[in-house]
């Protein structure tokens, strides 16, 4: 394929000549990933000029239609960004909610108008977007969500609770699940709305968890207008939306990179901080620990390759993001605590600078969630029963 | 390379897997081993997996083979473990081929592949002397005896060994049991003088045996590769067959999940079908998912073989561990999902759990390649 070859030349060209240096280094604190948005505080020039040259062309989002302000590569093109990208380590120049969640969601389900409004500002990482999603009494049963939506002829009102909203202190518009038909049976009544966060109504609290500080918020919604060209598909249709988005949530939370702290590879750490002896580590039990784990993360590793390469051949099975959210989660969790073995006492200080002021405490910790976020562990084994297994029918 | 099936594998996959069912099913070894069969696999069988062509899937187009490659003989050995046929099939088309493949001369290739490709030469590796994998430990000895050689010592658990026509032996020809140098290969006629065959049917139902080499004269042409330099040539035999037992593994694992599902939605008890208790799904959708990661393990190794990468080495162990795993959950929870039936003769579930075992154990069970993979990686 000539034309794919040029392609990567040209890519590679273009990246070399355009990505700063600076964005070429490992992520290391939040910051260094550019979330975007009306709040966000760029941390360099270079970052800055990363995103505008990478949203000109579109390849903040590569394979989005051209005509909403995408890239509109194929899926081979895609890959061969993404290649290129990773072989000279460029960062990603745009991270958020809209591009992996709301925007493949509008461009799947919403109207001409509302593609038109919000797709380009997601490129271009103008708008930071949150997702209203869980509420106090409706965590694993997410279809029961009692925040309420009232037809009031030119506009809605909505009234009600959410609760782990990312970053909703800083996020400039929400894409809310909201209950619009009551009397309907559960999963029938439910609507996916956008609205501006500095909407009147609007108040967001911070949650502190067991790591610390979090991005994770309490949003408070009373008497909220919102348009009602802000509706996304069809009224009380909005549960179709919200496991289109949740399948992408998933592939998002499995796939979560490691922890800042103990990055590199764990037997690497192993050996630093327990030693060889005749060429082996020096803790046989913890040898084999070790091994089992490098065994099935490159497992997981590969899975995920294989499942994306079968999308692209057209051949795999449904529900792949659940046992992907499934696995990945989990193994996660075992990489966080075989770092909290492998370095001790040291892994849980707290303070004090020596200790990184806990960093790796609070990661361990943090991944604790990642088995209960985007639904739970028990949820994706349920998924996984039911769509692919087919059990418990009657 | 994308971690697929290209269309000619599929096509070999789905053939393998309807032979397979439709005349070696798992009834066929049932029978074999309840008329305590002799031979212990069907020879009619063989020589319909030999005109299928899969007695040459790995060996040259030059000596007379399809040259199909690893992968595709990895989608007959996955089907393999779905039916647990016993045939000749690894012992002699996976690791015979190989061996011949890797260390022998042209000689060798061009009158021992063609014969294995007509199904007229079956092989057996006898590599180990104990009841765990130990590839350098070879107290059998090689001895020069004027213009050839002679052969003493006992190996044990050889696959095939009481039936084929040709050994392929480990054997020291310098240096103490556990050197990694000094190590030769040689093919010995299993009934040469001096060699003594005692038949071990295994838990299986497959065969394996212990043979004793008294003093056996060997030819000078008998060598296969170096003299003392077979180590690494075992290595690489044996990574070979160890991704080939993991797609085994595989498919025997997948058979035992979705015979379990099945039966997880037919069985009731307290007037509901027993699928539908939660605490039975989370088992099943967990097994379901280990058998996931353990594909796309199964598929690279089989890539990286035909791909000739340095990284066969650290996948195959990964491949083989993991396998082992696997297969050892798949089997525990079929059998116990399935309840009493499940300890029941009468189900096939039992065969799959024994044949899980032994092709665990054969090369390394996890343990081994867990403890391989460490030191492959430095530590």
């Amino acid at each position: 394929m000539p034309d794919l070859e040029q392609f990567r030349r040209e890519t590679r060209a273009w990246l070399e000549a355009n990505c700063p240096l600076s964005q070429r280094e490992m992520v290391v604190e939040f910051e260094d990933r550019c979330w975007g948005g009306t709040k966000w505080k760029f941390v360099s020039d270079d970052q800055k000029r990363w995103l505008e040259v990478m949203a000109a062309r579109g390849w903040t989002a590569p394979d989005w239609p051209a005509e909403y302000g995408g890239g509109g590569l194929n899926k081979e093109e895609t890959k061969i960004l993404r290649e290129e990208m990773n072989r000279i380590n460029a960062r990603l120049p745009l991270f958020s909610m809209g591009l992996s969640m709301i925007g493949p969601a509008l461009l799947k389900y919403g109207s001409e108008a509302l593609k038109r409004q919000h797709i380009r500002n997601i490129v271009e990482g103008r708008i930071w977007w949150c997702q209203g999603y869980s509420e106090p009494n409706f965590g694993s049963d997410l279809a029961g969500l009692q925040t309420r939506c009232e037809d009031k002829g030119d506009h809605f009102i909505v009234n009600g609770q959410k609760v782990w909203t990312s970053y909703a202190d800083r996020a400039d518009w929400m894409f809310c699940l909201v209950r619009t038909d009551p009397a309907a049976v559960k999963h029938a009544g439910i609507s996916l709305v956008l609205f501006d966060m500095n909407t009147p109504g609007v108040t967001t609290r911070p949650i502190r968890l067991i790591s610390g500080k979090s991005p994770f918020c309490e949003t408070f919604l009373d008497d909220v207008r919102v348009e009602k060209d802000q509706l996304v598909g069809t009224l009380n249709k909005g549960w179709e939306l919200a496991t289109y988005l949740l399948t992408h949530e998933r592939e998002m939370i499995g796939s979560i990179g490691q922890g800042n702290a103990g990055a590199g590879n764990l037997h690497d750490h192993a050996v630093e901080q327990i030693g060889l002896a005749g060429g082996e580590l020096a803790d046989s039990a913890m040898r084999t620990d070790i091994a089992r784990w490098e065994m099935d993360n490159r497992a997981f590793e590969l899975t995920a390759e294989r499942i994306t390469d079968e999308a692209t051949a057209g051949q795999g099975v449904g529900a792949a993001s659940s046992m992907l959210k499934y696995t990945g989660t989990e193994i996660n969790k075992r990489r966080h605590e075989l770092l909290v073995s492998i370095h001790g006492q040291r892994a849980l200080a707290w303070e004090g600078d020596a200790y990184d002021h806990g960093l790796m405490a609070t990661q361990w910790l943090r991944t604790k969630g990642n088995s209960i976020e985007g639904g739970t562990s028990e949820i994706q084994l349920n998924i996984i029963a039911k769509r692919i297994l087919g059990l418990g029918k009657e | 390379m994308a971690l697929v099936l290209n269309e000619e594998q599929r096509m070999l996959k789905d053939a393998a897997r309807d032979f397979l069912s439709e005349h070696a099913p798992v009834s066929q070894l049932r029978q074999l081993r309840d008329s305590r069969d002799a031979l212990g696999y069907s020879r009619a069988t063989w020589q319909q997996m030999v005109d299928l062509g899969w007695s040459g899937i790995l060996v040259p187009e030059a000596q007379g083979g399809l040259d199909f490659g690893h992968v595709g003989m990895g989608q007959i050995m996955e089907q393999n473990g779905r039916t647990l046929t016993a045939s000749p099939l690894f012992a002699t088309a996976v690791m015979g081929v190989s061996a011949i493949v890797q260390a022998g001369s042209l000689a060798q290739r061009n009158a021992l592949l063609p014969a294995i490709v007509a199904g007229e030469l079956q092989l057996a590796p006898a590599l180990d002397e104990g009841p765990h994998h130990a590839p350098c430990r070879v107290r059998t000895r090689l001895e020069a005896r004027g213009d050839g050689f002679v052969l003493n010592g006992e190996k044990q658990f050889v696959p095939d060994g009481h039936s084929a026509d040709q050994l392929i032996v480990s054997a020291r020809s310098a240096g103490a049991d556990a050197d990694r140098d000094g190590i030769s290969l040689v093919l010995v006629e299993r009934t040469a003088p001096g060699v003594t065959v005692e038949r071990v049917v295994m838990a299986d139902s497959r065969n394996s045996a212990m043979i004793r080499f008294d003093s056996v004269a060997l030819p000078r042409a008998a060598l296969l590769g170096e003299p003392g330099a077979a180590s690494a040539v075992i290595e690489r035999l044996t990574e070979i067959g160890n991704a080939h037992l993991a797609a085994e593994l595989l498919g025997l694992s997948m058979e035992a999940c979705e015979q379990t599902v099945a039966y997880l939605n037919t069985r009731k008890q307290f007037g509901v079908l027993i699928g539908s208790y939660q605490g039975l799904q989370h088992r099943a959708a967990h097994l379901f998912s280990e058998i996931e990661l353990l594909k796309s393990l199964v598929i690279k190794t089989l890539q990286a073989l035909d791909a000739g990468s340095a990284e066969v080495a650290v996948l195959a162990s990964l491949a083989k561990a993991k396998a082992g795993e696997v297969a050892t959950l798949a089997t525990n929870e079929a059998v116990q999902l399935h309840g009493g039936v499940g300890m029941t003769d009468e189900l096939d579930i039992g065969f799959f759990m024994k044949r899980a075992r032994v092709a665990e154990h054969l090369y390394g069970d996890h343990r081994y390649h867990l403890r391989r993979f460490a030191a492959l990686s430095g530590y």
